[in-house]
């Protein structure tokens, strides 16, 4: 079931929680919304839910628009950070719920609700444990029931709402690459969202970067990272450092020298060069480069962090090398050219 | 698409309230109910007393038994309340500070009064201390009147409001535990000054609520004085007793007057206890900060 | 709260009745206590007493869920002063409720005048006593289920919304069962209550013997009556059959703890 949200807006007492947000989500696929606190992205989850109704702006669930119904009506499944389940019932219970309280015609027989809730707790793992309350299982555990209770509606999109986010870093690891395989096993049109980049970026099919109410740029996790198209979306998705520049001539200047970069088609005046730590090259001797001195040096897993600094009161440059590149350093005077890079005005 | 109106969403109702008509009727059985049951009896009080007028209203207040009955209450509140207030810190500082054996079962004592009929309260004093029992000789012999005597009154009452003054403290004591404590002793100061400048304080907004609570219950204890006073007029009727003397003779205004007085010391006793919870949960705020 | 209130009883039924049936019994003996105990007038008085306490326990229950409800969730005006007059009973001295609902209720009463003409009669009948006994436990259930109440987590209910279920569904399946636990101690609160009220009580009951005279009463009667044995008997009576129900409720209560998850 294919998701499109148009001119949405939100306000909340006044306060404008999103402006104009119109974006279209791909039946099947796996979406992250990303973000800061205060990014909407939320706000966006629960509108299309039905959990709150927007100010401004329509939904559309396939074809039909969804905007006028209740949060009842629009089948949806929702997975809250803190589980959200039922502590007076058992898991199987639990999983049941959607399915129990559907009215006469819609109600599958007891026999066969038993039978789909115990699939559901098969496919999520945790066969076995149906007879159990949620006070008896450990967070993971229970995040996993809480998907299972909201797929066993057969829901037009699942939404989660920073899913892991109560859990611990190795529990989130496992979840994540589970909460993948389940998708790619069930085909449910899911968005979820987080302000853990990793985590957008290694689940989703496409990642929606928002910020302060409004999306900032969407597309697939390699377009997000290698080509963000505002400075936010550089700095927020991966690490980046910032200098200001001066295009002059269709050439990059920064302080009193030209960084031998070319550009092409940019008129003359200050910008701001943006580039990764590892997107850079290191130089002998500088015809066009930037140098500093290096201040620190970090080993951190399989690669080498330093910070250069260089001078007059910009802060320091991140860089990361390879062990091998950061061997063969054995001077403190380091001069580096960025390879990939991004202006922006 | 043309500008059209249709950009305008209609409202949907929150996932997480109920149609507006079910609110307002829950919100009106609820206040049909509470005036059934709780206001209507309240203004019967004070209608019924003033509906001969003010006149004798004023006159059934001084008239000679109502004035004792109304010094008598005072008298038994006035030594009961504090005796339990030192009881009760002394108990709850027991509990909350120390480690003992039999803890569980004092503190369950302690709420013995709660769950009993007040009539059985009164019935236990009679039994401990009438005429024909040792005790009872004893202090006939000795010609000390406790029972049917203002002693037994106040032992009465001691005995049914010893609960609230403790109870307040027990768990505001040990939910703040004994650091502060430890660090005056450990800082020189003696244990009654501890007591004094470091518990003390900690504990007054519940000293308060449970003295309000216990003076209210005091003043207003019916069924355990009825048994231990021995309804002699003029001095061992508290007003209580009063008024279901001056009711059962069909001297409704004077019952009713006199119920009025107790009314409205039941009022000011819920303001206040509104007051002490506003500031009171800010305290308990407080003090669980640092 | 109400493992105490077990432990109270239990403590109570040890000290009490054994000193004074202890004493008494020299003189009286079993049989006679037992003679005391199964009176008619006395079976009578523990049958209105327990049963008058019972039903207004439940009634109590019924709204005191409705009363937190509105006063935890919904906003209108007046609603401070309507949480602090809940306290109203605790605070007002039962001989005045007694005579101010003796009034109310009587023939000629306020309300009274209104219901003798349909032919119902409260004063003098055990539905007074119910009346005045719902007036005095009415606190005990609103008190233990607020607390409760506010800590409801919405997002339950937006759960169980996301899921397909109406309103009423989401009350009546995912809030009221956790509900039952504080509901059972308010009840259990308000029934010990009702048992043992006695000021609220005499004025409306009238009092008649086998019609609406109350235990605490035949107690206090028998007391003027010097016959302290029967008075004893009777209050030992009374305790023993409190504890039981107590001890029954108790037991209901952990059972649905356990039952319904934990920390109500």
């Amino acid at each position: 079931m294919e998701v499109r949200v148009q001119n949405l807006r939100k306000e909340f007492d006044r306060f404008p929680a999103l402006h104009d947000v119109s974006l279209d989500i791909r039946s099947g696929e796996l979406i992250a919304l990303l973000g800061p606190s205060g990014s909407g992205k939320t706000t966006l989850l629960r509108l299309i839910a039905g959990l709150e109704s927007p100010t401004e702006g329509l939904i559309y669930f396939g074809d039909e628009d969804a905007s006028k119904k209740t949060v009842q009506q629009r089948n949806i499944g929702f997975v809250f950070q803190h589980y959200a389940l039922f502590r007076h019932m058992t898991v199987l219970d639990n999983v049941s719920f959607g399915l129990n309280v559907r009215d006469g015609a819609r109600r599958p027989p007891k026999a066969e609700i038993r039978r789909r809730a115990l699939e559901l707790l098969d496919l999520v793992q945790l066969s076995g444990l149906e007879k159990r309350y949620p006070a008896q299982l450990s967070g993971g555990q229970r995040q996993r029931v809480a998907l299972a209770r909201a797929m066993a509606v057969e829901p037009n999109v699942l939404l989660l709402d920073e899913p892991f986010g109560a859990l611990d870093a190795q529990v989130r690891k496992d979840l994540r690459k589970w909460l993948r395989e389940i998708h790619d096993r069930t085909g449910h049109t899911t968005v979820f969202v987080t302000h853990d980049q990793d985590e957008a970026m290694e689940l989703a099919d496409r990642v929606v970067v928002m910020s302060q109410g409004a999306i900032e740029q969407v597309g697939t996790p390699d377009e997000v990272y290698d080509s963000p198209n505002s400075p936010f979306v550089f700095g927020f998705v991966g690490q980046s450092n910032c200098l200001d520049v001066r295009v002059n001539d269709s050439e990059i200047w920064f302080e009193d020298r030209p960084l031998g970069l070319k550009v092409e088609g940019e008129s003359d005046g200050d910008a701001q060069l943006y580039f990764r730590p590892h997107d850079i090259e290191l130089r002998d001797g500088c015809g066009g480069c930037i140098a500093g001195l290096l201040t620190t040096s970090r080993r951190v897993a399989g690669t080498r962090h330093i910070e250069v600094d260089i001078g007059k009161g910009h802060p320091p440059i991140e860089l990361e090398l390879s062990p091998s590149q950061a061997g063969a350093l054995d001077r403190s005077r380091i001069a580096f050219r960025p390879t990939r890079w991004k202006l922006f005005r | 698409m043309a500008l059209d109106t249709s950009l305008q969403p209609t409202k949907v109702r929150s996932a997480v309230t109920e149609h507006r008509f079910a609110r307002w009727t829950l919100i009106l059985a609820s206040l049909v109910f509470l005036t059934l049951i709780l206001l209507l009896p309240l203004s019967a009080v004070f209608v019924e007393a003033f509906r001969k007028g003010a006149g004798p209203f004023l006159e059934a207040l001084q008239d000679e038994e109502t004035f004792s009955a109304i010094r008598l209450t005072l008298i038994v509140a006035g030594v009961s309340v504090p005796l339990n207030l030192s009881f009760g810190v002394a108990a709850a500082w027991a509990i909350a500070k120390f480690e003992f054996k039999g803890k569980a079962f004092l503190t369950t004592l302690i709420d013995l009064p709660f769950s009993v009929s007040p009539v059985i309260s009164g019935l236990v004093f009679v039994l401990l201390l009438g005429a024909n029992t040792h005790l009872g000789h004893w202090l006939s012999a000795h010609d000390i009147k406790i029972l049917f005597a203002v002693p037994g009154l106040i032992l009465a009452t001691m005995f049914v409001t010893f609960p609230f003054v403790a109870r307040e403290l027990i768990p505001l004591m040990q939910e703040q535990g004994t650091g502060d404590e430890e660090a005056a002793i450990s800082l020189g100061a003696s244990g009654w000054q501890t007591f004094w400048h470091v518990t003390l304080p900690n504990i007054k907004w519940g000293l308060l609520y449970g003295v309000l609570l216990c003076n209210a219950r005091a003043m207003g204890e019916f069924g355990a004085v009825s048994v231990v006073s021995g309804h002699i007029r003029g001095q061992t009727n508290t007003m209580p007793l009063q008024v279901e003397i001056l009711y059962n003779e069909y001297n409704f205004t004077g019952a009713f007057a006199v119920a009025t007085l107790l009314a409205l010391l039941a009022l000011v006793t819920l303001v206040l206890k509104t007051l002490l919870e506003m500031r009171y949960s800010e305290e308990i705020a407080a003090s669980r900060r640092h | 709260m109400a493992l105490g209130l077990t432990l109270t009883w239990l403590t109570f039924l040890i000290l009490i009745p054994l000193s004074g049936l202890a004493w008494r019994s020299s003189e009286l003996g079993w049989v006679k206590f037992l003679a005391i105990a199964f009176d008619p007038r006395t079976l009578s008085a523990l049958r209105i007493s327990f049963g008058a306490a019972f039903a207004a326990a439940c009634i109590n229950a019924a709204f005191g869920v409705v009363l937190a409800w509105v006063l935890v969730r919904y906003r209108f005006p007046g609603k401070r002063v309507i949480d602090a007059m809940v306290d109203l009973p605790f605070a007002l001295p039962t001989a005045v409720a007694g005579i101010a609902l003796a009034t109310l209720y009587a023939p000629n009463g306020w309300i009274g005048q209104f219901l003798t003409p349909l032919g119902i009669k409260i004063a003098f009948t055990p539905l007074g006593i119910v009346i005045a006994l719902v007036f005095v436990g009415l606190p005990f259930v609103v008190r233990t289920v607020q607390p409760v109440m506010e800590e409801i987590d919405k997002e339950v209910e937006e759960a169980a919304a996301t899921l397909g279920a109406t309103r009423l569904q989401t009350i009546f399946r995912v809030l009221l069962p956790g509900l039952a636990p504080p509901v059972l101690t308010g009840f259990a609160l308000a029934f010990a209550r009702g048992v043992g009220e006695y000021g609220s009580v005499i004025f409306i009951a009238g009092n008649l013997p086998f019609r609406s005279e109350i235990a605490p009463l035949l107690i206090v009667i028998k007391l003027e009556e010097y016959n302290y044995a029967a008075a004893t008997a009777i209050a030992a009576v009374m305790l023993v059959m409190s504890f039981i129900m107590l001890l029954i409720l108790n037991l209901i209560q952990s059972w649905s703890r356990r039952r319904y998850g934990y920390g109500a």
